[in-house]
C-alpha cells in the first residue's frame, strides 16, 4: 500500500491541513513576538517603534508579576489535586452497579458541557453570593456569619469553581480506566490477604497511573489559561489575578500592546516550565 | 492440613441456581478435579471454597471448622487464576511477595521462600523482571509461585493452562503434577479438559448443570461410568454409544463401546459399514465409520499400520466384556 507514490501523494494531500494549522500557530505566536520588542500604545500615538527588552524588563518587574505567577500556580495546582482526587473517589462509586447508572453517568459528565462564562456566574450568584445564595443560606441556618466568598475567600472559591467544571473531565477519564481493571487481579489481590485500601493502594492507583497522568497532562495546558471564570468573578481583584488576567490587563486595560505581548511570552515560558516538571514528575508513567 | 468438606451447598444468581445442594469431600493431600463442559457450575463451585462467590445455602468446612462466612483470605486457600491475575506493575519478586507483605511476614522469612519457590519453579532468573516480560508459561509459574509462598492448607487452580499452547500444557500438567507428589497439599483443579483430568486427579468430579454426575479416580470413571453423560464425557475419543435393536439384543436402552474396544477387519465382523474420515494420529487411526444401525457415525480406533480408504466396507467386532450398558434414564445397568 504504502508504496513511494502513494506516500509523496498523501503528503500532498495533507499539506494544505497542515499549512493552515501551521500558519494558525506560527502568525499570532510571531506577532507577539514582533509587538513584544515594540512601543505600540493603540489609542496614545500607535507604534512609536523598537524598545528592545523594555517591555520585558518593564513586566517581570512589576509588583504584580509574581503574585499572578504564584496565583496561577495556586489555582492550576489546587484544582489539580481536587479533580484527581475526587475524580478517583467518583470513578470507584460509578463503577458500581446501581440504580439508574446509565442517567447518574449522564449526570456527572453534564458540568462539562456547561461554558465556564456561564457556570462561573451561576455559581457567583446561585451559590455564593452573600445575601442571596444557597450557601449562604446554608450558612445563616446553621446560625453561622455567611462567607462573603468571593471576596474573602476569592482563590479557594474560584479553585472550587473551576474544580466544579473539571471534575466530570477526570472522572471520565478515571472511570474508562477503573473499568479495565481486570477483576481477577482484585479477587487474587482479595485472596492474597489484601483489604480494600491496600488493595487501591498496591492494585488500583498504579493501574490507574497512565490516566492520571493524562488527566493531568490535558488540565494543566487548559487550567494555565483560564479567564473567564475570573473576569465574570471577581474581576482580577482579591489575589485573583493569574498571568493569563494581568496580561489581558495590560493589553486591553492599560491599552499597552507591547507590554501585553512581552507578559505573553513570560506566560509561554512558564507553561513550559510547569510542563517540563510535569513530564519528569508523571511522565514516566508513560513509558511502561 | 488440607480437608474441605461441602455440605448441602447451593448458589442461586438471582432466581437462576448455578448449582443445586450438593455434597462433596476433599480429603487432604488430594488433588481432585473437577471437570465438566463450560457452564457446569465448575468455576463457581471453585469461588465458592476460595470465597469469592458466597454461598446462598449449605456450609463449607475447612480442616473440621466452618469457613462459610470466612473472607477469601481467612481460609488459607491459595488461588492460581485463569488470566494469571499477576501485578503488571510489580517485579516477578515483588508479585510473589506480595501475599507475605500482606500477611507482615518477616523479611529475612519472605526472601528465604521466595528463594525456595523460585528455585522450584525456574524463576531464579526472572525475579527482577515484570509479567509483560515475561513467556505464558513463565507468568504461570509466576502465578503458581505466589500461591506456593502462602504455605496454603490448599491450591486452587482454575483452568490454568487453558492459555497456554498445546506443548506447554503438556509441560506444565506435568509440572503441576509433580509439585503435588512434592508439597502433599491438597489441590483442586478445575478444567473443561477431560485429559488433563484424567493425567493429574487422583479424584474427579464430574459436573454438569451444577450437579455432581460422578465423583471417582481417573480408571474408575473410565471403565464404570455411572451414566451416558460421564461415559461420552470421559475418554477420547468419545465413547460410542449405540441404541434401538443392537442394544436391546443387550437388554438395554443404550450400549456404549469405547473406539479402542472395537475390532476392525475387512474380511468378517459383527457389524457392517463404510469408512468415512480416517485420522491418521501415526500411531492410531480414528476410523469414522457410517452405516452402523443405531450409530452413525461410529469411531474407531486401529493401530497406525491399518491402512483404509473412503468408501471402503468394513465388518467391526466390539469387545463383549467392554460393552457398557445403560437403562432408559441413561443410568448404567450392571
Amino acid at each position: 500500500m504504502a508504496t513511494q507514490h502513494s506516500r509523496s501523494a498523501a503528503r500532498l494531500m495533507m499539506a494544505p491541513a497542515v499549512i493552515l494549522l501551521l500558519g494558525w500557530m506560527l502568525v499570532p505566536l510571531i506577532m507577539t513576538l514582533w509587538f513584544s520588542f515594540r512601543k505600540y500604545l493603540p489609542l496614545r500615538g500607535g507604534d512609536q517603534g523598537w524598545v528592545g527588552l523594555e517591555n520585558y524588563a518593564r513586566f517581570i518587574s512589576s509588583s504584580s508579576f509574581w503574585p499572578a505567577v504564584q496565583t496561577t500556580l495556586i489555582i492550576v495546582g489546587g484544582v489539580l489535586i481536587i479533580t484527581v482526587a475526587f475524580g478517583i473517589v467518583l470513578a470507584l462509586l460509578l463503577d458500581q452497579p446501581m440504580w439508574g447508572q446509565g442517567v447518574v453517568r449522564i449526570l456527572v459528565i453534564a458540568p462539562f458541557f456547561v461554558m465556564p462564562t456561564v457556570s462561573a456566574l451561576v455559581w457567583k450568584n446561585m451559590f455564593m453570593d452573600p445575601v442571596n445564595g444557597i450557601l449562604a443560606h446554608l450558612w445563616k441556618f446553621f446560625g453561622a456569619e455567611p462567607v462573603q466568598w468571593l471576596s474573602q475567600e476569592s482563590l479557594q472559591s474560584i479553585v472550587m469553581i473551576v474544580s466544579w467544571q473539571w471534575l466530570p473531565f477526570a472522572t471520565l477519564i478515571l472511570l474508562t480506566a477503573v473499568q479495565s481493571l481486570d477483576s481477577e487481579q482484585l479477587e487474587a489481590a482479595e485472596m492474597d490477604g489484601a483489604p480494600f485500601l491496600k488493595r487501591f493502594w498496591f492494585i488500583i492507583l498504579p493501574h490507574l497511573s497512565r490516566a492520571i497522568t493524562i488527566v493531568i497532562l490535558i488540565q494543566t495546558i487548559f487550567l494555565l489559561s483560564i479567564f473567564a471564570e475570573i473576569f465574570v468573578t471577581t474581576g482580577g481583584a482579591f489575589g485573583t489575578r493569574t498571568l493569563t488576567y494581568l496580561i489581558f490587563q495590560r493589553v486591553l486595560e492599560s491599552q499597552n500592546v507591547g507590554l501585553g505581548s512581552a507578559g505573553g511570552v513570560y506566560a509561554i515560558i512558564l507553561a513550559n516550565i510547569v510542563a517540563l516538571f510535569l513530564m519528569r514528575i508523571v511522565g514516566k508513567n508513560l513509558d511502561t | 492440613m488440607g480437608r474441605i468438606q461441602l455440605n448441602q451447598v447451593q448458589k442461586k444468581f438471582g432466581d437462576v441456581e448455578v448449582i443445586p445442594p450438593l455434597d462433596l469431600e476433599i480429603n487432604d493431600g488430594e488433588f481432585v478435579v473437577f471437570v465438566g463442559p463450560s457452564g457446569c457450575g465448575k468455576s463457581t463451585l471453585l469461588r465458592l471454597i476460595a470465597g469469592l462467590e458466597d454461598t446462598t445455602a449449605g456450609h463449607i468446612e475447612i480442616d473440621g471448622d466452618d469457613a462459610t462466612m470466612l473472607p477469601p483470605a481467612k481460609r488459607g486457600l491459595a488461588m492460581v487464576f485463569q488470566s494469571y491475575a499477576l501485578y503488571p506493575h510489580m517485579s516477578v519478586r515483588k508479585n510473589i511477595a506480595f501475599p507475605m507483605r500482606m500477611a507482615k511476614i518477616p523479611q529475612e522469612e519472605q526472601d528465604r521462600r521466595i528463594s525456595s519457590a523460585a528455585k522450584a519453579l525456574n524463576l531464579t532468573d526472572y525475579l527482577d523482571r515484570r509479567p509483560g516480560q515475561l513467556s505464558g508459561g513463565q507468568r504461570q509459574r509466576v502465578a503458581i509461585g505466589r500461591a506456593i509462598v502462602r504455605e496454603p492448607a490448599a491450591f486452587l487452580f482454575d483452568e490454568p493452562l487453558s492459555n497456554l499452547d498445546a506443548a506447554l500444557r503438556v509441560g506444565m500438567r506435568m509440572e503441576i503434577s509433580e509439585l503435588h507428589k512434592k508439597l502433599a497439599t491438597t489441590m483442586v483443579y478445575v478444567t473443561h479438559d477431560q485429559v488433563e483430568a484424567m493425567t493429574m486427579a487422583d479424584k474427579i468430579v464430574v459436573l454438569h448443570a451444577g450437579v455432581i454426575e460422578q465423583v471417582g479416580s481417573p480408571l474408575e470413571l473410565y471403565r464404570n461410568p455411572r451414566n451416558l453423560f460421564v461415559a461420552g464425557f470421559i475418554g477420547s475419543p468419545k465413547m460410542n454409544f449405540v441404541e434401538g435393536s443392537e442394544a436391546a439384543k443387550h437388554n438395554a436402552q443404550t450400549i456404549g463401546i469405547r473406539p479402542e474396544h472395537i475390532d476392525v477387519s475387512t474380511t468378517e465382523g459383527a457389524w457392517q459399514g463404510t469408512v468415512g474420515v480416517a485420522e491418521h494420529l501415526g500411531s492410531d487411526t480414528f476410523i469414522h465409520i457410517h452405516g452402523i444401525p443405531g450409530c452413525d457415525p461410529m469411531t474407531v480406533r486401529a493401530s497406525g499400520d491399518v491402512m483404509v480408504n473412503h468408501g471402503d466396507t468394513v465388518y467391526l467386532t466390539p469387545h463383549e466384556e467392554h460393552i457398557h450398558k445403560f437403562d432408559a434414564q441413561g443410568l448404567r445397568i450392571g
